[in-house]
Parts: C-alpha cells; sequence; structure tokens
C-alpha cells in the first residue's frame, strides 16, 4: 500500500516543522500580491486615463505598454524586469542627482508584478470607463466640476461596477503569479515549499499543502470579491 | 477603501526602499537547498558551513553583511548588475567565469562525485553511459564536465535548477546518474531514499573543475576581492575556519 | 547588446521552438476535448456531474499552475517508481520523461480554464433556438452537434484567442520541470554567454510574434464565421 504522507509532522508548527516557514511564506505572498495589485490599479487608473484623454503620442506609448507586456510571458518579462528595470531605475535616480537604492525582495517583486499587472488593469479599467453613460459625465461637466473632482466624484465611482468582475480576475492572477517569483529566486511561498519540499523529501506533501493554501487564498477574495460587487451595485454607489 | 490600502502599500514601499542603506556587503546564495553548505531551515533561518564562513570572513573585514538568496542560475548576472556584491555560493573558480567576473582565492576545494543506484553497472566512464539519461544542476562545473565528457555517448542529459531536484528524480529512476559536489551528495546519501546509491567514482579536472570555490567578485571590485583574500587567509590561520569545519566535517575540506 | 551568439544557437532554438508549439497545440486539443463536456454538464446537468465538473474548474483555477506541475512532476511523478510493475510495463518510457507531465498540467489548466469559458458561452445561446431545434425534431446530439455548439463557439471566439494566448505565455513554466523548450533554450544560453538581458529579449520577441500568430490566425477564423446576428 502506497503511504501518501509519510511524514505529516513536517508540517507542524513545532519544533523542526515547516509550518511556521509556510506561513512567513504566505504572508510575503500576500504581501507582493497586494503591493503588486496596488501598483497595478494605479498604473492601470493611469493609462486608461492617458488612453482616453491623452495624447497622440501618450495613446501610442501607452498601446505599446500594454501590447507587449500581454504577449510576452510573465516569467520572460519578471527576468527581464528584474535585472534591467532596477538597473534603469537607478541610472534615473543617478541622472536626478540621487543616490541609487538597492530594490531586493519584496519591493522588487511588487515594482516587476505591478509593472506587469498594470497592462492588464489598464485595459480592464479602459473598457470600465467607456461603459459609463455618457449622460452622467456631462451632466457633471455641466455643473462645472473640474476635471479632478469629475474623475474623483463620478468617473471612479461609477466605472466600479463595471471594472470589478475583471478586477478580481487580476487579483486572483496576480496572487497565483506571485509563485513565477520562486523561479526568480524570492522567498515567497512556493520558494518556500520548493524548500520545505527539497530538505525533507516531502515533495507531494508540501505541494499539496501550498496548493491548498494557495485555493484558500482564491476562495476567501472570492467571496470578498462577491460582497463588493453586490455593494457597488446598490444604487448609485460611492466609493466604500 | 481601495485608496487606503493603495496609499499603505505606497507608503510601506517607499519606506523600504530608503530603509535600506548601501554601505553593508550583499553575498548572495542559492535559494534552493545546498546543504551541507547552506540551506533555509525549518525555522526560516539560513544555515550551513559556507553561511557561517561568510559571516566569519565579513567579522574580519568589519563589514556589515546581508545574505541574499538568489536563484542559481541567475547568480551571475545578479552580481554583474549589482544586486549582490559577491558571491558566497560554493562557486568553482574557473577560466570560463573568469572571463565575465573575479573571484577571491580559493576557501574549500572537494572533488565531483558521480552518483548512481548501487545496482547499476555503471561507473563513471564514458562507456558505461551508453544510452543512459544523465542528470546535473545547471551552471555549474559539473554541468560543463558531464556535457564534455559524456554528451557523446549518454542519451541525454538533463539539467535542474536545483540541486535536490536532480536526487529526487534519481531516486524516481527518471535519470540514471548523477553527477555533483561530493559533499554535498553526503547528506543525500546517507538519508534513507540514498541507501540505495554510491558514489561509483570521484571525478576531477582542473580545467573544468577550477580550483576550489571562492568569493564571486565584480571585477572591477579589487578593494573588495583584497579584503576577501586577507579575511580567508586570516580564518585558516587564527583557527575560525577548522572550528566552524569541525561541526560539519571529519577532515580538511580547504584541499590542497 | 551583442548578437553574435544567435547563429550557434540557432538550432538549438528551433527543437525549443518545436517543443514549446507542441506542448501549446497538444495541451490544446486534449484540454479543448475536455472543457466541452466540462462546460455543458454544468449548464444541462446533471446537477452532480456539473457539481464535479465546478468543483474542478474551481480548484484548477485557485492554485498556480507553477505549483501543479511541481506537484505532478515532483511529487506523484516520483510516487511511481516504487510500484515495481509500473516500472516494467510500457507506460515507463512516457512517465519517465518530463514531457508527458508538462502536457498533463496544461491539458487540465485549458479544460479548467476553458471549461467554465464554454459554460459562459452554452448559457450565452439563446434557449429560442434550441427550442425551435426541438420542435424541427431534432435530437439531443444533433441539436448538440448542429446549434448549441458552433453558437457558443461563435461567441466565444474571441475569448478563447486570449485564452490561448495565456496557454502560451505560460509554457515557459514547463522548462522549471527539465522540459527543454524556448524559454529552457534560452536560459541555457543566458548561462553559457553571460548575456543578461540579450537572450532574454530575443525569446520574447520570439513569444511576441507567437502571440501574432494567434491573434491574427483568430482574427481570421472569425472573419470566416458568419457574424451572431
Amino acid at each position: 500500500m502506497l503511504d501518501l504522507f509519510p511524514n505529516l509532522q513536517y508540517l507542524s508548527f513545532g519544533e523542526g516543522g515547516w509550518g511556521m516557514n509556510m506561513l512567513r511564506g504566505l504572508v510575503s505572498t500576500l504581501q507582493i500580491a497586494l503591493g503588486a495589485y496596488a501598483l497595478g490599479l494605479t498604473i492601470g487608473l493611469a493609462g486608461a486615463l492617458g488612453k482616453i484623454h491623452g495624447g497622440p503620442i501618450t495613446k501610442l506609448l501607452l498601446e505599446i505598454y500594454t501590447t507587449l507586456i500581454r504577449a510576452v510571458p510573465e516569467l520572460v518579462l519578471i527576468l527581464l524586469i528584474y535585472y534591467a528595470g532596477t538597473a534603469a531605475l537607478n541610472s534615473f535616480l543617478e541622472w536626478m542627482g540621487q543616490k541609487p537604492v538597492d530594490i531586493s525582495g519584496l519591493v522588487a517583486g511588487i515594482l516587476v508584478l505591478g509593472f506587469v499587472m498594470g497592462a492588464y488593469s489598464t485595459e480592464v479599467i479602459r473598457g470600465a470607463m467607456r461603459a459609463i453613460p455618457r449622460g452622467q459625465m456631462e451632466a457633471a461637466q455641466a455643473y462645472g466640476m473640474s476635471r479632478f473632482t469629475l474623475l474623483k466624484r463620478i468617473t471612479i465611482p461609477a466605472m466600479i461596477p463595471f471594472a470589478l468582475p475583471g478586477l478580481s480576475n487580476l487579483w486572483l492572477i496576480v496572487m497565483k503569479d506571485t509563485a513565477l517569483l520562486a523561479v526568480v529566486g524570492f522567498t515567497e511561498l512556493a520558494m518556500t515549499t520548493r524548500q520545505a519540499a527539497g530538505l525533507t523529501r516531502s515533495y507531494l506533501m508540501f505541494y499539496v499543502a501550498a496548493a491548498c493554501l494557495y485555493l484558500l487564498l482564491t476562495l476567501v477574495s472570492n467571496i470578498i470579491f462577491r460582497r463588493l460587487e453586490k455593494r457597488s451595485r446598490r444604487g448609485q454607489p460611492g466609493l466604500a | 477603501m481601495q485608496h487606503k490600502f493603495k496609499s499603505a502599500a505606497l507608503a510601506a514601499s517607499l519606506i523600504m526602499v530608503s530603509g535600506l542603506s548601501l554601505a553593508e556587503i550583499r553575498l548572495g546564495t542559492d535559494t534552493a537547498p545546498y546543504p551541507p553548505f547552506s540551506q533555509i531551515n525549518a525555522a526560516g533561518e539560513l544555515v550551513g558551513w559556507e553561511i557561517e564562513i561568510g559571516n566569519a570572513l565579513c567579522e574580519i573585514m568589519k563589514e556589515e553583511c546581508v545574505w541574499t538568496p538568489i536563484a542559481w542560475d541567475g547568480i551571475i548576472p545578479a552580481l554583474v548588475a549589482k544586486k549582490i556584491d559577491a558571491i558566497v555560493g560554493s562557486m568553482s573558480i574557473t577560466e570560463e567565469r573568469m572571463k565575465t567576473i573575479s573571484f577571491s582565492d580559493k576557501y574549500y576545494n572537494t572533488p565531483a562525485a558521480f552518483v548512481a543506484p548501487k545496482t547499476s553497472d555503471i561507473d563513471g566512464s564514458p562507456e558505461s553511459v551508453k544510452g543512459k539519461i544523465l542528470g546535473v544542476q545547471v551552471s555549474t562545473t559539473h554541468q560543463n564536465y558531464t556535457e564534455a565528457t559524456y554528451a557523446d555517448m549518454a542519451d541525454s542529459i538533463k539539467t535542474y535548477q536545483a540541486f535536490d531536484e536532480h536526487n529526487q528524480d534519481l531516486i524516481a529512476g527518471r535519470i540514471d546518474a548523477v553527477v555533483g559536489d561530493s559533499l554535498a551528495m553526503a547528506p543525500f546519501l546517507e538519508s534513507a531514499e540514498g541507501q540505495a546509491f554510491e558514489i561509483k567514482t570521484t571525478l576531477s579536472n582542473e580545467e573544468i573543475f577550477g580550483a576550489g570555490a571562492g568569493a564571486g567578485i565584480r571585477k572591477e571590485d579589487n578593494e573588495l576581492r583584497e579584503k576577501f583574500n586577507a579575511a580567508i587567509k586570516k580564518i585558516r590561520d587564527n583557527g575560525t575556519y577548522a572550528e566552524i569545519s569541525k561541526k560539519y566535517f571529519n577532515f580538511d575540506i580547504y584541499g590542497e | 547588446m551583442r548578437w553574435d551568439w544567435i547563429p550557434s544557437y540557432w538550432p538549438d532554438f528551433v527543437d525549443g521552438l518545436i517543443i514549446t508549439l507542441q506542448l501549446l497545440s497538444m495541451s490544446i486539443i486534449i484540454g479543448m476535448s475536455f472543457a466541452i463536456p466540462i462546460g455543458l454538464v454544468q449548464v444541462t446537468g446533471p446537477r452532480w456531474l456539473g457539481r464535479i465538473a465546478q468543483g474542478f474548474c474551481t480548484v484548477v483555477r485557485g492554485t498556480p499552475l507553477l505549483i501543479q506541475l511541481w506537484l505532478l512532476y515532483y511529487g506523484i511523478g516520483s510516487l511511481f517508481p516504487s510500484v515495481p510493475w509500473i516500472r516494467e510495463s510500457w507506460m515507463w518510457p512516457y512517465l519517465r520523461d518530463a514531457f508527458p507531465y508538462a502536457l498533463l498540467a496544461f491539458s487540465i489548466s485549458v479544460a479548467a480554464y476553458e471549461g467554465e469559458v464554454m459554460r459562459g458561452a452554452f448559457k450565452s445561446v439563446p434557449k429560442g433556438e434550441l427550442e425551435a431545434a426541438r420542435s424541427f425534431g431534432m435530437s439531443r446530439f444533433t441539436i448538440l452537434r448542429r446549434i448549441w455548439l458552433p453558437r457558443a463557439f461563435q461567441n466565444v471566439l474571441p475569448t478563447l484567442a486570449g485564452e490561448f494566448v495565456l496557454t502560451l505565455k505560460a509554457t515557459p513554466l514547463a522548462a522549471t520541470i527539465t522540459v527543454f523548450d524556448v524559454y529552457g533554450v534560452g536560459t541555457m544560453v543566458r548561462q553559457e554567454t553571460y548575456r543578461i538581458y540579450e537572450p532574454l529579449l530575443f525569446i520574447a520577441g520570439i513569444y511576441i510574434v507567437l502571440t501574432g500568430i494567434i491573434v491574427f490566425f483568430f482574427r481570421w477564423l472569425e472573419n470566416r464565421v458568419p457574424r451572431a446576428v
């Protein structure tokens, strides 16, 4: 008879168990995912505005950004941005007369994934903004709202119900994409799992455990996003 | 709500960026486990012979050091791109690598081992691997040696990102033999699963395996290299090296 | 930037490209042939079968493909040798190789993601059309073959194009279990030439071209299919 998990004690939280370590991995996965998602949304909002209201050059550059990012495998992008991106940032800082910064671990992961997610969320948010009935915007303009007030009071709140399904999907993607950072050597859940599996030779058990943790994150996220969607659809939604 | 966590995350990342100073030396090591030299233990700490040696060197150099785990196949690019300042990760000093980076003096030297099942009649000679599948870790001298020596005879040579992964495939019978460092093989051969395997032969070839493992340093960082050399000499002389090694090995791994 | 390494690695890239394309096309064919029933049972029932299909989609879509790959290859794959008869059987040469594990993982992935897409596609076909077909006296299978399936596909062709691009972009993960695809060749070049950026840019270019081919193929396909009214 096959004993699938002969070494369950390796998962424990006590002495010699990898439980705590896996939880730490889970926390850094969440940190990277949240940071990258926030950065991605910021880029996405700016990108969508640029694509709708920008001049021809802005539009062209944004088109190149979203097209290229969405055509190249994330793994390749992560490697490229990890090496080239920080080098570019430092030469930019040098040019500004600032001291170079050392970007490693968490922040690099956030920057890399955030930059990739920005391309996807640009498209999602642009689509959502397009879906806002024109009349609402025109009414606000007629009220004499400034562009910023218009964005804050009308565009963003009105766009959210349209964007939420796409954005919740992006959140699930960014959470799973953090695992790719393991290939570059970042210490997050997938890497911690790989280390534990390699040292204890309990590959099946640890990968099943990791899969369960990711699944748990997904299921919890699904519940939260379902609530958010419901909420954003109540009458005229404000920013919660 | 989104606004709140956006700004919180942004603030957090700014703190992290500004919180890191450049005064310290960043030592790069393989993220994947490489016992007994370096590994993350169950408590999440980086431990092993090489970690202790690295810390001892930093103490002598009076430098603040931080360990930066990096995927092995990207460790030289990481050094060149200034993500780390020195590779202290059992990297052999070879002519090939010297074209891109420079090295300190060696701090240990052990032979490579050819490992196969005890029942196998592969003895490590090129003739004996005819039609067999060999496994090696990518970007290692072992890979170079295997490709130079066995490529013509072997069915194929599979490359793995991490040391433990080719051992796992050896257990799984997906490869017939593995070439890797003899000391790194030891914990595997002592484990329950490793009982069925043995070192068929040790391999030596100065040209490919180089003259031992040294700290990999950027070509232009002459000052740092000199500091490493002096510190290595110092820990050899003052007994620190022997003291640390005693905990892991029962012989002097420094080599000749 | 130096590109003089390209000629000497050209044959390797061609081999890698073939592996990438094999993995992509085979996993799409196998995956889609499961995605259609997975989508269908969630709409038609029986309910318990629909539940299973739904659960399958949730689990696969809720975990990273990388973990699934490692689980299959290093986890489940290394159990086989402890079962002696497997080692002696005709399956062993396949179980030994890494490609079948990658193919399995990617097919499962396509089945789950596209199963979800197909569920929406089947649902989106207006009930009236199916009822009209039934009143014509068509059998259930004929309705599926002649009306439901073609109409469903018609609706989701653009979505599928995007989904297959995502599958293409996931194929480099197979390199982490020793499948030597285009990405694998690229990393080999990186290690052997010590060039940091050029090999990555080169393979990025290859993937951009492949993405372009998929996008244009589907656009051509969409134009050939009569538009839904």
